[in-house]
């Protein structure tokens, strides 16, 4: 793996500049992916925070190639480019060792919820491409409603913590697993917070062929209401409650990586599920003595999906 | 040298599309379309063509792919109908203001509900107003002829506009007629290559497709469009114009007049029902009677004074829709024509007839009919939107 | 800037001069400064990797300073500092 040293050699992709908001973590995503690697990139980028903050008239933050569609439809969108590009070398209009890789980027409600017709599609029809999902775990860019990524009792602006209702009724979907369904060459899950960790996916995903699929825990001040310096240690409390492990499946074969196996093989601290609510004023009411049932039970349903991860990695 | 084949629209289409090798093709199949996207498929299964055929899981995904594989440089084709159509509306749009000239086959079908799967426009006409230009066909020689057409008419540097290439649902997509076709030198040679000015795989010289543009740009942005629509009207007409010179086939313009010079009553009518109707004005012109045909092939943009022209000097006109404009007044080819004839130095009477939803077939007979009101009226019809061939009328 | 009319600007909204975000300054939006103070830094590139405003400057694998045009004064660059080498002021305090 590069050196985080080396990759300060790299010319950077994103510029500042950018809009979006101070202490945001889809730019840090981005910045780390686009850092990790070397290959020139083409991107395309579903309407969301991302988008529009980079992308605002006529300004582009974007040192890339870059396409914006429509909400839906990255994951398509670059897969017509990546097509293209294939065309186009079997034409000899583009050199046959020309490497270019494409990256599709889309928050959670364009990759867990509108677009995930259009990411299966192009994941099940084989593109030599990389979908990034940034998930913050709710619509942000309208203004915080809920999405299936939503964590369970989490308050959204649709799903807010009444004095009947706690929040978000439902636990979120797991993508994850939803595209590990598809016998992908390359799913993981990553955190901006152990850069390192995804760093190093990328590096592997971009010498693999064939289609790829990345979840990365995205956090958002505004939305989880927590501190603007605080993206980095929350999406690593994250990890080490085992809410958001860190993991890769390829061909099928699951494996637990970084901090996480540190904590499956007992060398790290597995913390409460607390820890990490309680930065983040989306949960603050979760940890109120009246919902302490309903803390207790979210903190086993995370157990129990940490633990069949674990005995899944270990077949 | 043109070689007679028996093609149906959809293989017109389909053959066509061999000839013309596009970079992509990303399609979805939906009836009454299904037959083109199969043909092509064998091409691409035997090695007779060099295109990326996508596969995509729906049409919204269909026009997005040919959305990213045009803004990456290269000649795109896709084709699709009715309700596929409407679930790609959204990206129609986009392709559009991102000016990207990709060519889409319609085989016009009646959108649902309740959900048929025969011809009408409705269709096409939800998306006149998207920024397409739009060209109607009479039979498979024209849905041949039209895909060459329309890649060098959107592919035209002061268009740079995406085309529909339309046609009757089943009537024509189905239907096997003899289509005088090209060989495909003379096709390379016709549509030439395409190298567009900016790439996303140019990634020594990046751009940005698709950005926010708010209050400040987007009216701009839009004020190009018009444009470009303007200036696509001449570009068709010199395309369609040469087109016989360059290829030894067939003449075309941007509208047809058939009889119209001395026709006191005219019918103006879109693609597969002009074909019937010109059979009833031969067999009226035998019996004395002055009766024409307007067919307009270009419908976006409008040819105005194209059509106003061919219309000067006719006394009563009656449009022909194949579509309604539920709560306007009359058709949308009514509406454009009614429009159009607005300046004109004697303006005739003119009546729409809505006819032929979901298939309803229209035939020599109900044509008749519709000239033999117009040269039997009283007086000057106008104004009178009426429903042909529905039972209650 | 100077608005242009639809003849002067490309078609399709398309932009072609990439990475020109850059002239767009969002460093006024900040309320705390970050300050970088070179005796305890350790140049371990934490801060660079972190930041979401591509505004750690780094030159031949050193950090040399926070690029204040772009920093919006989040913190993070703080908050992953190992060594304490970066210390938060109030915008408009220093001097």
């Amino acid at each position: 793996m590069a050196s985080l040293k080396e990759l300060t050699e790299r010319e950077e992709r994103l510029t500042g500049g950018h809009r979006l908001c101070a202490g945001c973590g889809a730019s840090i995503i981005v910045r780390q992916i686009l850092q990790a690697t070397n290959y020139p990139v083409v991107v395309s980028c579903a309407t969301g925070c991302l988008e529009v903050s980079t992308t605002i008239y006529p300004y582009t933050a974007w040192k890339n190639p870059f396409i914006h569609n429509a909400f839906e439809n990255s994951a398509v969108t670059c897969s017509g480019a990546e097509a293209m590009f294939r065309a186009k070398k079997r034409t000899g209009e583009i050199p046959a060792d020309k490497k270019v890789k494409f990256i599709a980027f889309g928050g959670d409600g364009g990759t867990y919820d509108i677009g995930i017709q259009s990411l299966s599609g192009a994941m099940e029809r084989g593109h030599d491409m990389l979908y990034v999902c940034y998930n913050n775990e709710a619509y942000m860019n309208t203004g915080i409603q809920r999405s299936s990524a939503t964590p369970l009792g989490a308050a959204t602006t649709t799903s807010p913590a009444g004095t009947v209702i706690p929040g978000k009724k439902e636990y979120p979907k797991d993508l994850t697993e939803v595209m590990a369904g598809h016998h992908l060459p390359y799913v993981c899950q990553a955190s901006p917070g152990y850069f390192q960790d995804l760093i190093k996916k990328v590096e592997t995903a971009m010498e693999i062929e064939g289609p790829k699929f990345m979840n990365t825990l995205s956090p958002c001040p505004r939305g989880w209401r927590h501190a603007n310096d605080a993206a980095i240690r929350i999406s690593k409390l994250a990890v080490d409650c085992c809410f958001w492990p860190l993991y890769e499946v390829r061909n099928d074969t699951y494996a637990l990586t970084g901090q996480s196996k540190l904590i499956a093989d007992g060398k790290k601290e597995k913390v409460p599920l607390a820890e990490y609510l309680k930065p983040q004023g989306r949960f603050k009411h979760l940890l109120a003595p009246k919902n302490k049932e309903l803390l207790d039970s979210i903190q086993e349903e995370v157990d129990r999906r940490w633990e069949r991860l674990v005995k899944l990695s270990k077949l | 040298m043109a070689k007679p084949m028996a093609l149906s629209g959809n293989f017109a289409a389909a053959y066509a599309t061999k000839q013309i090798n596009p970079h992509v093709v990303a399609a979805y199949p939906i009836t009454p379309q299904t037959l083109m996207m199969e043909k092509f498929s064998e091409y691409v299964a035997n090695g007779e063509v060099d295109t990326e055929l996508v596969c995509v899981e729906s049409e919204h995904s269909a026009m997005s792919a040919c959305i990213g594989a045009a803004a990456a440089g290269g000649r795109v084709i896709t084709s699709t109908a009715a309700n596929g159509l409407a679930l790609m509306f959204e990206v129609v749009y986009i392709a559009a203001s991102l000016r990207l000239p990709i060519t889409m086959c319609v085989m016009n079908r009646a959108l649902s509900g309740p959900i048929n799967i025969h011809g009408d426009h409705s269709d096409s006409m939800g998306t006149r107003d998207s920024g397409w230009i739009q060209i109607f066909n009479e039979n498979a020689q024209e849905v041949y002829d039209t895909m060459f057409q329309a890649v060098r008419i959107g592919e035209h540097k002061d268009v740079m506009l995406p085309v529909m290439v339309n046609f009757d649902g089943f009537i024509t997509s189905h239907k096997f007629e003899r289509v005088d076709t090209l060989d495909d030198a003379a096709v390379r040679d016709y549509v030439g290559t395409y190298t567009p000015e900016h790439s996303l795989l140019d990634t020594e010289d990046p751009v940005t497709y698709g950005p926010l543009d708010l209050f400040d740009y987007y009216f701009e942005h839009k004020r190009q469009q018009v444009d470009a629509m303007r200036n696509a009207l001449p570009v068709a007409r010199e395309v369609l114009t040469s087109y016989a010179r360059e290829t030894g086939q067939n003449e075309y313009d941007i509208i047809e007049a058939y009889h119209l010079d001395d026709a006191d009553v005219a019918i103006v009518a879109l693609s597969s029902t002009a074909g019937t109707a010109k059979f009833v004005v031969d067999r009226m012109r035998a019996e004395g009677k002055k009766v024409g045909l307007l067919k307009i092939r270009l419908f976006r943009p409008f040819p105005v004074e194209a059509v106003r022209e061919a219309l000067a000097g006719v006394k009563q006109v009656a449009v022909l829709d194949r579509s309604d404009s539920f709560g306007a007044y009359g058709g949308p080819v009514f509406a454009e024509v009614r429009n159009a004839l607005y300046d004109a130095e004697s303006r005739p009477g003119i009546v729409d007839y809505i006819y032929g939803l979901g298939g309803r077939d229209i035939n020599a007979v109900d044509i008749e009919g519709v000239y033999n009101r117009m040269l039997s009226a009283s007086g000057r019809m106008a104004g009178d939107v009426q429903y042909l061939g529905v039972r209650g009328d | 800037m100077n608005e242009k009319t639809w003849k002067e600007i490309p078609i399709g909204g398309l932009i072609l001069d990439a990475g020109n975000a850059a002239e767009y300054h969002t460093g006024d939006w900040r309320t705390e400064r970050p300050v970088h103070i070179l005796d305890k830094c350790k140049h371990c590139m934490f801060c660079w990797i972190c930041c979401p405003d591509s505004a750690v400057i780094v030159k031949d694998k050193k950090m040399v300073g926070i690029d204040y045009d772009y920093c919006k004064g989040c913190g993070i660059c703080k908050d992953v500092c190992p060594f304490d080498a970066i210390e938060m002021t109030i915008e408009g305090t220093e001097d």
